[in-house]
């Protein structure tokens, strides 16, 4: 009995250590969305039940070798105690009655989660290898970046061009497949302004890790006026356009834009602007002068010049582009230069 | 003797006959049918699998059914082969449960070795931002490499132990299907071949779960890697209806059910899942199989088909499959504690159900593993709750095993340090998996390193450190030598506090938001830190490992003689000589009392006619 108090004792005294320490660093990055508060609530309060399940089996664990060792020269056997039936039936009931709460209270914050509201923002995500496009119907916008007004309830629908991926934001919390031929849904409301990123959290081949897509929380204001800068109505039709104009379509189409800037920033992949022209140094060593035949074969077959401090991952896709539009895609890199 | 005596010789040879007239069927029905001749794809798969068959056929498995056919006597033959040195028989068909068993392990052993090389080289790579010299789909074919070789190196460990074991722990002579017995081994050598074939022609990145439409555009090795799978399953379908017609209708007089050694109950409630499930992922591979060969739309939207469907089918089987995993092992961990505690086994009967009520509860959670794939939102709540179900067969085990322990005599011996460190690691493996089924956190929590953290703690908990514990602790019975102790220590010091860094370093850093299967990560997480202290400790295993192997290897020949009952066991295996000889119990074996009367003073468990005869 003595044993059992002490041990007791130091399993409260784990308990509230492990507790504290785990109070003490940040465990999950900064919190963005509504939603993620549920299960923000619902992970630190496994955390303490876990904490003291642990503690419970480890201490009583380590003691009993401390304590109980067989003492040299002892050759007897322990008391014979073969169980106690009312011991079991309490360590199969509690834990039963602990988990079903568990499970109850989840349902209840599924069903939160879940909850439909009347204006939410609608945006249409389709993922493919390797990147993302948002599309916001009811304002006719289309964008490789997703913006998102503060404390509005935004309903995703999500769906996909080829393989399945995921729709994560780690500090939204919440994530949600996309998978072809299907639309899946997922409801976030952000909350605090700020850059995050999409990344696809299911493997979808070959540049899987670098997918990536911007998104950017703003007052609803600031929302507003970045619906407003984007093209609204229906795009031109291609003939239309001038090849600069359409490659530039292109590049936000294709989910070029989702690993290469325009802006001078390094993303996954190199940025374009000042790229037509320049020398190239790349990964063997050799340097080359960026021109028309090189951005062809850089974007026909990436992996033949790998540039220098950059992965091998733009995908070798894109033989299926046509002349006409690899042309454009190549007048809109060298446009990028003047 | 020539090598073309050794079975296993014949047999690749005329794998490699099958695999050349498969690929020739293909081409000839082809041309026949004005097709153009190549066509990789059939080609390939009907070549892995006639070759497959030819292996079973060329080293002799199927002879007595040959032989049946016609009506010809098949007298079992007992001892090595006439003629030859003994250690051939390793190298071929023989239907001694102690020969297969040692086959069984050492294929799982080479597996382990081919798996943890795998891993060693991807976690080199993830051990700083940025790629360093692994390509994206090289790495993706590795981890599913990983992933999959991992799997039958388990599947493949836990039928050693299971086909060493059951026989003599039940005191039968043999199991109930020898020649099955050695057919369902064998099968595993051309599938292992075939599997690791994959990685070489254009291998697969799909990691194990194949998931399509990726698995239905994958290269080539896709289908290699399905084919692989499928003769695994039936070898792990077949074992397992042995395993249990063993363990119902060849147990000694005297032992009941609840006098089996505990072992066997954890062997029979794997058994029963792997002989029921087991066809669930073989379906589903085939299916994407046929897909990709015939261009049936099973999973293709375009057709018709639904890819969450695939998902279904395939946790039919994967999730129960972790039970498979660990049950056994679980198994060990029973059997051993009271052995190193000189106490009984806390709750027997408990103990044993509670292997059963998993089993049984593991067939209704697999969608919990599809809470984000857009499935019918409502189904996530049942799967929920039958989910955290499990949770409390699982306690029962942990309670029981920790009131074994409260007031015994313990020794640290090897063999009890990993079941300690089994003990440990399984719980954080359990405690981190009640997260993952409520739904609401596993959104945040699914393919994250806590996930990959989750399930690698489950695994070693529940598998590796029970199945450490238990080559230590049998290798005097197996060998008739004892291990070098100081070895067998630095393993386990070298092991466990890594395994817990590894461990607890994946939750951490997929808490953070690292991606599973990712080959390069946004150092923008700050999670560098985290991801090269997994990356030395999960080295460290590795080296641990061979500390293992190495020790193992040195002591079965120079090791010190172990004496008959090093352990002073109540179990039948060691009252009898050790090695064990030919034939395990030649005067019977009678069970007269409970297996784990440790303490009761002049009780026996069994009663061997002519026990300690030589003593
Ligand atoms: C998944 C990310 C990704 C996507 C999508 C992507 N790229 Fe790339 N791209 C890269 C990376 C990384 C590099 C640098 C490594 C290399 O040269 O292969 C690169 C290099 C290039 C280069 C050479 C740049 C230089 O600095 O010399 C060009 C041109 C290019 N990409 C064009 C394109 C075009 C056009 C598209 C869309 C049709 C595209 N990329 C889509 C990742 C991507
Ligand atoms: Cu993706
Ligand atoms: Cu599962």
């Amino acid at each position: 009995m003595k044993h059992f108090v002490i041990a007791s004792v130091l399993v409260i005294v784990v308990t509230v250590l492990i507790i504290l320490g785990l109070g003490s660093i940040d465990l999950v990055p900064n919190l963005a969305s509504a939603e993620g508060e549920y299960v923000d609530l619902m992970f630190r309060a496994q955390l303490y039940v876990i904490s003291f399940i642990f503690a419970l089996i480890i201490v009583f664990i380590l003691y009993s070798v401390v304590v109980f060792r067989r003492k040299p020269g002892d050759t007897s056997d322990g008391p014979h105690i073969r169980g106690n039936t009312t011991l079991e039936i309490t360590w199969t009931v509690i834990p039963l009655i602990v988990v079903m709460g568990f499970g109850v209270w989840g349902a209840l914050h599924l069903s939160e989660i879940t909850a439909q509201e009347p204006n939410e923002l609608v945006v249409e995500v389709t993922g493919f290898q390797f990147g993302w496009r948002f599309e916001y119907p009811d304002y006719g916008v289309n964008s490789s970046e997703l913006y998102l007004p503060r404390d509005r309830k935004v309903l995703f629908r999500l769906t996909s061009t080829d393989v399945i991926h995921s729709f994560w934001i780690p500090e939204f919390r919440i994530k949600q497949d996309a998978v072809p031929g299907l639309w899946t849904e997922l409801r976030v409301t952000p909350t605090q302004p700020g850059d995050y990123r999409v990344r696809c959290a299911e493997l979808c081949g070959y540049a899987h890790s670098a997918m990536y897509a911007p998104v950017v929380v703003v007052e609803p204001d600031e929302f507003q006026a970045w619906l407003e800068g984007q093209e609204v109505g229906t795009p031109t039709p291609p003939e239309d356009l001038t090849p600069v104009e359409r490659g530039a379509q292109l590049a936000e189409q294709q989910g070029c834009l989702s690993c290469h800037s325009i802006d001078g920033s390094t993303q996954v992949g190199p940025t374009w602007l000042g790229l037509y022209g320049s020398e190239r140094p790349l990964e063997d060593g050799s340097t080359v002068v960026a021109d028309e035949e090189y951005l062809r074969t850089a974007i026909l077959d990436p992996g033949s010049q790998v540039v220098q401090g950059f992965p091998n991952i733009m995908p070798p896709a894109y033989t299926f582009l046509s002349d006409e539009e690899l042309a454009a895609l190549v007048a809109y890199l060298e446009s990028l230069s003047d | 003797m020539t090598v073309l005596s050794l079975g296993i010789v014949r047999g690749l040879a005329a794998q490699i006959v099958g695999t050349a007239l498969g690929m020739g069927l293909v081409v000839l029905v082809r041309v026949l049918m004005g097709l153009h001749a190549w066509e990789a794809e059939p080609a390939t798969v009907v070549g892995a699998m006639l070759g497959t068959i030819f292996f079973m056929i060329g080293v002799g498995s199927m002879n007595d059914w040959f032989r049946w056919a016609r009506g010809e006597a098949t007298p079992i033959h007992h001892g090595p082969p006439e003629g030859r040195p003994s250690w051939t028989r390793y190298f071929g068909v023989d239907y001694s449960h102690k020969v297969i068993g040692i086959q069984y392990g050492v294929t799982a052993i080479l597996l382990l070795l081919t798996g943890g090389a795998l891993a060693s080289i991807f976690r080199v790579e993830l051990a700083e931002a940025g790629r360093q010299f692994l390509d994206p789909a090289v790495f993706n074919t590795m981890i599913g490499m990983h992933g999959w070789g991992m799997i039958i190196s388990i599947l493949l460990g836990i039928a050693a132990f299971a086909n060493y074991l059951i026989p003599l722990l039940i005191g039968a002579s043999d199991m109930a299907f020898p020649r099955l017995n050695s057919w369902a081994f064998w099968l595993n050598v051309p599938a292992a071949l075939v599997f690791l074939t994959s990685m070489f022609v254009g291998g697969w990145d799909t990691g194990w779960t194949a998931y399509p439409p990726l698995s239905a555009r994958a290269p080539l090795g896709m289908q290699l890697y399905f084919v692989a799978v499928f003769f695994f399953g039936i070898s792990s379908i077949v074992g397992a209806l042995n395993l249990i017609a063993t363990i119902l209708l060849l147990r000694a007089p005297g032992m009941s059910l609840f006098r089996m050694p505990i072992f066997a109950w954890g062997v029979l409630a794997t058994s029963i899942i792997a002989l029921t499930a087991t066809q669930l992922i073989a379906l589903s591979f085939i299916m994407v199989m046929m897909q990709r060969l015939l261009g049936m739309g099973f999973f293709d939207p375009a057709q018709g088909g639904n890819p969450i469907l695939f998902q279904h089918l395939f946790w039919f089987y994967s999730h129960p499959a972790v039970y498979i995993f660990v049950l056994p092992g679980l198994g060990v961990i029973s059997e051993i504690l009271p052995v190193f505690c000189r106490k009984p086994l806390f709750g027997y009967k408990w103990v044993a159900l509670s292997s059963i009520a998993i089993a049984l509860a593991g067939f209704l959670v697999w969608a919990h593993h599809m809470f984000t794939s857009g499935m019918a939102s409502f189904l996530r709540v049942p799967f929920m709750f039958s989910t955290l179900l499990v949770a409390v067969p699982t306690g029962v085990k942990f309670f029981s095993w920790v009131a074994t322990i409260w007031g015994g005599k313990l020794t640290f011996p090897t063999p009890m340090l990993f079941v300690l460190g089994a003990l440990s690691v399984f719980l954080i493996g359990g405690l981190s998996g009640p997260p993952n089924g409520i739904v609401t956190t596993d959104l945040f929590l699914h393919d994250t390193y806590w996930i990959v953290g989750h399930f690698h703690a489950t695994m070693f908990g529940g598998f590796v450190f029970p199945f450490f514990a238990a080559m230590y602790y049998w290798f005097p019975k197996l060998t008739g030598r004892m291990y070098n102790e100081r070895l067998g220590q630095l393993h386990f010091w070298l092991m466990t506090p890594a395994f817990w860094i590894q461990s607890l370093g994946q939750m951490r850093v997929g808490l953070l938001g690292m991606r599973r299967r990712i080959v390069d990560y946004d150092p923008a997480l700050g999670i560098e830190g985290g991801q090269l202290a997994v990356t030395i400790a999960g080295l460290v295993i590795g080296l641990s490992v061979l500390i293992m192997l190495v020790n193992l290897v040195y002591s079965a020949r120079r090791g010190r003689v172990a004496e008959r009952n090093p352990w002073n066991s109540r179990s039948p295996e060691w009252q009898i000589p050790s090695p064990v000889p030919e034939v395990n119990y030649p005067d019977g074996l009678q069970v007269i009392g409970e297996p784990y009367d440790y303490g009761l003073p002049d009780s026996r468990y069994v009663n061997l006619q002519v026990a300690a005869a030589g003593e």
